[in-house]
């Protein structure tokens, strides 16, 4: 049995009387790549806000390789060593490609509030930097203002400010959502680069993408995870297949 | 390394630059123009530091320049004669810190809430000070202000000063010094993250960072450079009074700032120097200097939100490649509706003036280039809108010059890049 | 004592509802547009302005029926050719701008009419007393602006909850954004929304002018406070407005009926170490009173009173 990285217990939200997360209990298991499916609306997106901090929980708790989490602002859950990239692409538009990563780093390297000393100065911050851009590939357009960029590469981007602080546990959210054919196989072996020797957890709706990538799939529907379990597991799950699968192929 | 000596040039130019100043302008009133300057540099910077660099729009800046004044002015009569050692081009410090004080105080109040609450809060604690400033009348000195003698504290190399051209060095080394040390600030881990958090706070949290955290730590140190501009301020003028920590003196640093553009960091720079001179130089010669001021506001935030420095900016790539030269018959060309237009605004405006102010007591009749007319008959309003509309026309019509050469210059330098 | 605290809550409840003539306005126009509009303020004075200038050629009546409607022109047209063009730069730079518009108005009111009050008088109709109570008479004027204030407020209410313009108003009001999708022509409707506040607020100056002071500073003083109110009754909230202008007015008229300071109730000691403001009697605080409330609710209640959103 290996040691888990992320622990959801019974947790619960509501948006005023309407309850959208009704009790999801979930264990993902250190260096495991994870997918969480489910219909539109199902509450995908909000138990990633939940987990990152950026909405508070109304019940239960969310552990952190064991560290309660639960209420803890992003910043903190962030320095713990989690993670994770928006649907909706969440960058710094008028930075440089260079500068957005480098804003992901530099916590990490213990940088902090300091004002003390020139960020240019600093080598381990830029190496990490320059070693995140050539992972996502963008070298060549590091001076470009991040705002300008085409889609796909502010999602790369966005991958990249995610992974630069060099959290243990990623969370994507929709990471090939918009994208082209030949777009999403380039995201998809970006995210099984950058997510080697971490704890993956992604929402995707292109199941391609989730069948080719995830270790383990979680089905959320109405707010509660239905099935867990391997891909082909979760391929001939009756209820899965009634619930969301079967709509799916019907599109 | 090439890049670090050209830096340095920079700074020693400046440096030159600033004490090369008094011998070129002598006279004893662009001395105390370029003292002013000086110090709202510095005080414009401080400002940008929060909307610039940290996208902070504060209504209330003047709160840490006026109190950081009245602590120096306090502080300079208690030490007076020798009372305590020190040596005056230090005091600024003592500013300094009192601005860091309140900065500290009033920023863990305010920065807990970023967009149009932290407007709100900085307008009311601004307001608060204002108020608080006429009933505490023994720190404030009521309407009248404090006074104080800056020749008092001991001197050093035997300086002790008195003459204007000492404080204007004091000022212009001070200048320097939280020149560099700002931009240091924004070349920093700080900075950087301050840019982060203006553009986008919610990522920020994302990366680690507490976008509180960073708001308040910028707003500290805006404070601590506010306080060492209005500790600048109360050795200049020997007297403050409530006025410097009032709205409209927060208002001016605002307005000065936005002008200059706060995109860029010397922007500030280039509106601390603009604004002061006009504001100089105008209000002797037009009663209406506040309305230009206010329209020239508006002007840049409908038109260049840049202000001057991103106008500027917009021509850097150009300069680079040498295309500049392209864009000036058409800038030439333009200039002419512009002035014209501009002459028939002023005309309106100081027509007006003279009319409605000044009608009364000195009569209606005004000398423009040796002409008499009379405000109070048709004439000088039918020339002025005359010109106006005439501006407007020819400009518009002119208008097209100069977007086909910037279309023209802009696909030369693209052709140039991809070549 | 009874006498004081009648004639304050009068008086208060008067500037109260003063207060909410210029914030209702202000409400509505940050809820629909996003800005808040620190020139709100300045159409008040152009009403006063515009009053006294008709009433001093015409009459107080048609000044009171046509000021309004020049301050609302003027505020349509602000929105058409200036805020509108300023929309794009963002919700920073619309503050910004009404905050220059502000500046310039004060600089224009001033080169018409002077920096000193001008004689804006109440008509001699509604100059008398109406009643006496305890030998301290109180005018019919006062009566008058307490009953435009109120019919203004009726007239709003009657508005906002039945007719069809209303019910778009309160869902931008609840719901921001979704008024462009329900398919209005969104500019058109700004255009008014931003022209009847004005309006709004030039009403309130036209009655207020005679009782107050008509003077080029009186934006400047008032809009503030306003920023207050709007605040500390939540932004966007309606009957936070309401709440928190009779508030502001009351707090703000008994402060300055109070003549204690610290010093009369703890005795002197305290002198030693707050100074002055030991000393200082409620009266002389009571500008400082609603930008201390203004802070505190901030930190204590960021929503304010009765308002849903963080701003």
């Amino acid at each position: 049995m290996s040691a888990v990285a992320l622990s959801l217990k019974d947790i619960h939200k509501s948006f005023g009387n309407t309850p959208i997360i009704r009790g999801v209990s979930l264990d993902v298991p250190v260096g495991e790549r994870h997918a969480i499916i489910g219909p539109n609306g199902a509450g995908k997106s909000t138990l990633f806000h939940l987990i990152s901090g950026r909405f508070p929980v109304s019940a239960g708790r969310i552990l952190l390789r064991g560290e309660d989490i639960t209420g803890l602002p992003p910043y903190q859950i962030n320095r713990r060593g989690l993670s994770r990239s928006f649907q909706v692409t969440n960058i710094f538009p008028r930075l440089s490609v260079f500068e957005n990563l480098r804003c992901g780093v530099l916590w990490s390297l213990g940088y902090r509030y300091s004002f003390w000393r020139f960020v240019e100065g600093l080598r381990d911050a830029r190496e990490r930097t320059e070693e995140v851009m050539e992972q996502i590939g963008m070298t060549a357009r590091r001076a470009i203002p991040a705002g300008v960029l085409t889609y796909a590469e502010q999602r790369a981007l966005e991958i990249g400010i995610t992974i630069a602080g060099g959290a243990n546990v990623i969370m994507l959210d929709e990471p090939t959502a918009g994208m082209s054919r030949s777009e999403t196989e380039n995201a998809v072996e970006l995210i099984r680069k950058v997510s080697q020797g971490r704890t993956l957890i992604m929402v995707e709706h292109d199941m391609s993408v989730v069948f080719g990538l995830a270790d383990t799939i979680s089905v959320l529907v109405y707010g509660q995870i239905i099935a867990t379990g391997a891909p082909a597991a979760i391929r001939q799950n009756r209820e899965v297949r009634e619930a969301y699968l079967g709509q799916a192929e019907e599109h | 390394m090439r890049s670090s000596l050209g830096r340095y040039a920079l700074w020693i130019g400046l440096a030159i630059l600033f004490a090369a100043l008094p011998h070129i302008f002598t006279s004893g009133t662009s001395l105390t123009k370029m003292s002013l300057m000086g110090i709202m540099i510095i005080f414009a910077l401080s400002y940008n530091m929060l909307l610039g660099q940290t996208g902070m729009l504060s209504f209330g800046h003047a709160v840490y320049y006026g109190l950081a004044g009245f602590m120096v002015v306090h502080f300079i009569n208690r030490a007076s004669g020798g009372a305590w050692p020190v040596w005056l081009p230090f005091v600024p410090l003592i500013g300094g810190l009192t601005g860091l004080t309140f900065g500290i105080i009033f920023g863990w109040v305010s920065t807990t809430r970023a967009g149009t609450a932290f407007a709100m809060i900085s307008l009311g604690l601004g307001e608060l000070v204002a108020a608080c400033s006429l009933i505490l009348r023994g720190f404030f000195g009521g309407e009248e202000g404090i006074t104080t003698n800056r020749t008092r504290l001991l001197r050093l190399f035997g300086y002790n000063f008195g003459p204007q051209v000492q404080v204007y060095y004091l000022i212009a080394a001070w200048c320097l010094i939280c020149i560099a040390a700002m931009y240091a600030i924004t070349r920093t881990p700080l900075g950087r993250m301050s840019n982060a958090v203006r553009e986008n706070p919610e990522r920020a949290q994302f990366v680690g960072y507490s976008t509180q955290m960073v708001r308040f730590l910028s707003f500290c140190l805006s404070g601590f450079f506010a306080g060492i501009a209005g500790a600048l301020a109360a050795i200049n003028f020997e007297i403050m009074n409530f006025l410097s920590v009032s709205a409209v003196q927060s208002g001016t640093v605002l307005l000065m700032t936005y002008i200059g553009g706060v995109g860029h960091f010397f922007g500030p720079i280039l509106g601390a120097v603009l604004i002061t001179w006009l504001q100089s130089s105008l209000s002797d010669l037009t009663g209406a200097w506040m309305l230009y001021f206010g329209l020239l506001f508006i002007f840049v935030i409908m038109f260049s939100p840049g202000g001057i420095a991103g106008w500027i900016m917009l021509h850097e790539p150009l300069a680079r490649a040498g295309l500049l030269m392209r864009l000036l018959p058409a800038y030439l060309l333009i200039a002419v509706p512009v002035l014209i237009a501009l002459a028939g605004i002023v005309g309106l405006i100081e027509f007006g003036h003279h009319y409605l102010v000044k009608g009364a007591t000195d009569g209606t009749v005004v000398r423009v280039l040796g002409v008499a007319l009379d405000t109070a008959g048709p004439w000088p309003w039918l020339i002025s809108v005359g010109l106006l509309a005439a501006g407007l026309i020819l400009g518009r019509r002119l208008w097209p010059v100069v977007t086909d050469a910037w279309n023209g210059a802009s696909a030369e330098l693209k052709r140039r890049i991809s070549a | 004592m009874l006498e004081l605290v009648i004639f304050s809550s009068l008086n208060g409840v008067l500037y109260g509802m003063l207060l909410f003539m210029l914030a209702s306005g202000l409400t509505l126009i940050f809820s629909m547009m996003g800005v808040l509009n620190f020139a709100h303020a300045s159409f008040y004075m152009l009403g006063a302005y515009f009053g006294f200038e008709i009433s001093r050629r015409i009459g107080f009546w048609p000044g009171f029926v046509v000021a309004p409607l020049l301050v609302g022109a003027v505020g349509a047209l602000v929105e058409r050719y200036g805020l509108r063009q300023v929309h794009r730069h963002g919700h920073v730079a619309e503050l910004l701008f009404t905050f220059g518009l502000a500046f310039v108005i004060e600089e224009l009111v001033q080169m018409f009419w002077g920096k000193l009050p001008v004689d804006y008088r109440v008509p001699a109709s509604l100059d008398f007393t109406a009643f006496t109570l305890f030998q301290t008479t109180y005018p019919a004027y006062r009566m008058f602006m307490l009953l435009v204030a109120v019919g203004m407020f009726v007239f709003l209410l009657a508005i906002l909850t039945r007719t069809r313009v209303g019910l778009i108003i309160q869902a931008a009001l609840t719901h921001p954004n979704t008024v462009a999708m329900l398919g209005h022509d969104v500019p058109r409707i700004f255009m008014m929304v931003f022209g009847v506040g004005s309006a709004l607020a030039g009403l309130a100056g036209v009655i207020a002018g005679p009782a107050l002071v008509t003077q080029p500073s009186m934006a400047a003083l008032l809009g503030p406070i306003l920023f207050v109110v709007v605040v500390v009754g939540g932004l966007g909230s309606l009957p936070g407005a309401f709440v928190a202008s009779l508030l502001i007015g009351l707090i703000q008229t008994f402060a300055v009926a109070i003549n204690l300071s610290l010093s009369d109730i703890f005795g002197s000691g305290g002198a030693a170490i707050f100074g002055d403001l030991w000393q200082a009697t409620v009266a002389q605080l009571a500008p400082v009173i609603p930008y201390l409330l203004l802070v505190l609710i901030l930190i204590f209640r960021p929503t304010g009173l009765m308002g849903t959103r963080e701003t």
